[in-house]
């Protein structure tokens, strides 16, 4: 059976995505998604991975989310207001949406996921740790390449080219 | 642990569905990314939670790289947003027109 603060957790999350994806304004939009994203947080640490806890706070929470922030910021006033969207569209969405729920949960129910529960000790994080300066090296290094990399693309497709440096007003 | 295996995947069953129901309605290009940012997030929690229940770390090590690489893909998805804003003026993805092949 599930506990109290997982019922809080999952119902938090979920209702902030919803009202992530259907609130009118999306600045409010994107603080929704914040805190669907930091009720993931709260997910991995009942599931006793606090390293990825705090790894999930500080880039989704900490950085990505303030990103969508700003982005949105710098779009015009009425377009974050705006929102246009089929009926007809809709309506299947939420039948997609309802049929997937549906579908999938049915699955996963009838499947023999039901009975696995565990008794074993948490993973220390300290194995994490190593994992990723021993076998995963590599791995991580293609990673920060891969970081690095697309923040030079992030700027290099942001850039404006128009203006230069002595037209700049400020 | 009081709570099984299930809960989790049932929960990270419920947010990829409302991720794929908010790429395939939503018209606003930002409003697009918030689905994608929920369905890495599903995909996160089931990696998370089958780590826990097996158990081994991997699990954990692989959901480190998955969001790392779910940054990366959110700034320059950010980015390209902004660069469609400033040609067309608009987020409405109906409007990018000439992004259609």
């Amino acid at each position: 059976m599930v506990d109290a603060v997982f019922l809080a957790l999952s119902v938090l999350t979920i209702g902030s995505a919803i009202v992530a994806l259907e609130i009118r304004s999306l600045i409010y939009g994107s603080i929704a998604l914040m805190i669907t994203l930091s009720g993931i947080a709260g997910f991995f640490l009942l599931l006793d991975a606090p390293f990825v806890a705090m790894f999930q706070l500080s880039v989704y929470v900490g950085s990505i989310a303030v990103l969508i922030l700003f982005t949105v910021m710098l779009v015009r006033r009425e377009l974050i207001f705006n929102k246009i969207e089929d009926k007809r569209r809709r309506y299947a969405g939420i039948g997609l949406m309802l049929a997937l729920m549906l579908g999938i949960g049915m699955i996963i129910i009838g499947s023999g996921m039901k009975s696995m529960e565990t008794n074993s000790p948490s993973v220390d994080y300290k194995k994490i740790g190593e994992d990723f300066l021993t076998y995963y090296s590599p791995a991580l290094i293609v990673m920060a390449l891969i970081l690095a990399s697309s923040v030079v693309g992030a700027l290099t497709l942001a850039r404006r080219e128009d203006i230069t440096n002595d037209q700049r007003t400020d | 642990m009081t709570n099984g295996l299930i809960d989790f995947v049932l929960v990270s069953v419920a947010l990829l569905a409302i991720g794929i129901y908010g790429m395939s309605v939503k018209r606003n290009a930002i409003r697009m990314l918030f689905g994608v940012e929920m369905i890495i997030n599903s995909a996160n929690l089931n990696l998370v939670a089958f780590a826990r229940f097996i158990p081994n770390s991997q699990g954990q090590t692989l959901a480190l790289f998955s969001i790392a690489i779910a940054a990366a893909e959110v700034a320059v998805g950010l980015a390209l947003v902004i660069v469609a804003y400033r040609m067309y003026k608009n987020i409405d993805i109906e409007d990018f027109r000439s992004l259609k092949g």
